[in-house]
């Protein structure tokens, strides 16, 4: 008797405070592509633009957490994807966002909106619709659990693959000299 | 130089009055370490250097050779404690690589690579610490800064000076500049002080010199840190 057909992984990914460099890094593995949607179908992604994560095996998520929106979709993560990932630098320790954490918020909305050069009479955006900034950025890992972390800013498409495959595997990701990068 | 001791199994010849560390570097075997350095007196500060001698605790940097010493290094609990103290320096500075000069030549990052740091676990202190670019040609970034002591030492020990030092205590323990207003541009600091190139992170910098060397090509890129001479 064969055995049963493996079931793909159901997986989901987004960014939050993040520039999209993560995802555009995971296309880097290229041709590796077509082995690795044999092994995982996606869920809500911004390659799939689904809106609203399902119930999932894994979820990816790249940036870290700027405003209350980036805290709500983390913990909708956490709460359907059985494992989660932290991929790249600002997912892993707030990366170049947290660059302003030394700074009080109100005077960064001051000069980027009121005081710097060129803005006459300029405004604070209030638009009730607009996600309220967090008075520090965080990496993922101070408000949930996170299961494993990708460093790198991005991390390569080698790095990805690695990871991925490993995981898929039921292995805990290890990157070795070379993938294993904090830049 | 006939006596020995054995490190993870390892037989290593020692000269009288060497550390294990010392010889162990002599023998052409790697022990993690970050405020050690072979042109220095040890500080004996990071503690990324312990190993256990005869099944103790022991900091490699300041502990003598003896003969017959059973020295364990390279093992997974100890290696996880090291871990454990990479990621307390990750968190307790601002050490964010991507922007860094010094990144891809740094032996804290470098360090955290060959032992398998994925994520720095902790919650993140983001302390304020201003720069200091008082200096036409040095600047310093104290958000980086471990406390290894090394400038301290090579400030006063090779160039008589003592342009830097530690002030403060424990967890406000701090680098500051030896001149009265704080700023290095008022030391006698000169360009080919040795305590300007011993800084294993990227607080002492030259400037206009930040990634002359292009990604690839940098120390740690090209050989992990445990194959790196120092």
């Amino acid at each position: 008797m064969s055995a049963p057909a493996k079931k793909k992984l159901r997986v989901a990914t987004t960014s939050l405070a993040g520039c999209f460099g993560c995802h555009m890094s995971f296309l880097d593995i290229d041709e590796r592509l077509f082995d690795l949607v044999e092994l995982i179908e996606f869920d809500r992604s911004p390659l799939t633009d689904i809106k609203e994560v399902g119930e999932c095996d894994l979820g990816i998520i790249e940036g870290g957490l700027c405003n209350a929106e980036n805290v709500h979709i983390l913990r909708e993560f956490r709460a359907r994807c059985k494992k989660l990932v932290a991929i790249g630098a600002c997912a892993v320790n707030g990366g170049l966002p947290a660059q302003r954490n030394h700074l009080k918020l109100a005077e960064i909305l001051e000069e980027v909106y009121h005081t710097s050069p060129g803005i006459a009479q300029g405004l604070i955006p209030n638009d009730p619709e607009l996600p309220l900034p967090l008075n520090k950025v965080h990496p993922l890992h101070e408000v949930v659990k996170i299961d494993w972390f990708i460093p790198g800013c991005p991390p390569s498409g080698d790095a990805i693959w690695k990871a991925l495959t490993d995981i898929v595997a039921g292995r805990d990701p290890e990157l070795g000299f070379g993938l294993l990068h904090y830049d | 130089m006939s006596e020995k001791f054995t490190l993870d199994g390892q037989e290593i010849l020692f000269r009288a009055g060497q550390t294990i560390i010392q010889a162990a570097q002599d023998a052409g075997a790697w022990i993690p370490h970050l405020c050690y350095h072979p042109e220095f007196k040890p500080h004996g500060s990071c503690k990324l250097c312990t190993v256990t001698v005869n099944g103790r605790h022991m900091a490699s940097c300041t502990t003598q050779a003896a003969a017959g010493q059973v020295v364990e290094s390279n093992t997974e609990a100890l290696n996880g404690e090291r871990r454990t103290l990479l990621q307390m320096l990750f968190v307790e500075g601002n050490h964010f690589c991507p922007s860094c000069e010094k990144s891809g030549d740094c032996k804290l990052q470098a360090t955290a690579y060959e032992l398998g740091m994925m994520t720095p676990h902790f919650d993140h202190f983001y302390p304020s610490r201003p720069v200091d670019a008082s200096h036409p040609e040095v600047l310093l970034d104290f958000n980086r800064c471990i406390l290894c002591s090394l400038c301290v030492r090579a400030s006063r020990d090779v160039d008589g000076k003592c342009v830097f030092a530690l002030s403060g205590r424990g967890i406000g323990t701090r680098l500051v500049v030896n001149a009265a207003s704080g700023r290095l541009v008022d030391t006698d600091v000169a360009m080919d002080d040795k305590a300007l190139s011993v800084c294993p992170v990227g607080v002492i910098l030259k400037k206009r010199r930040g990634f002359a060397v292009p990604i690839g090509e940098r120390t740690y890129d090209q050989a992990p840190i445990s194959e790196v001479k120092e």
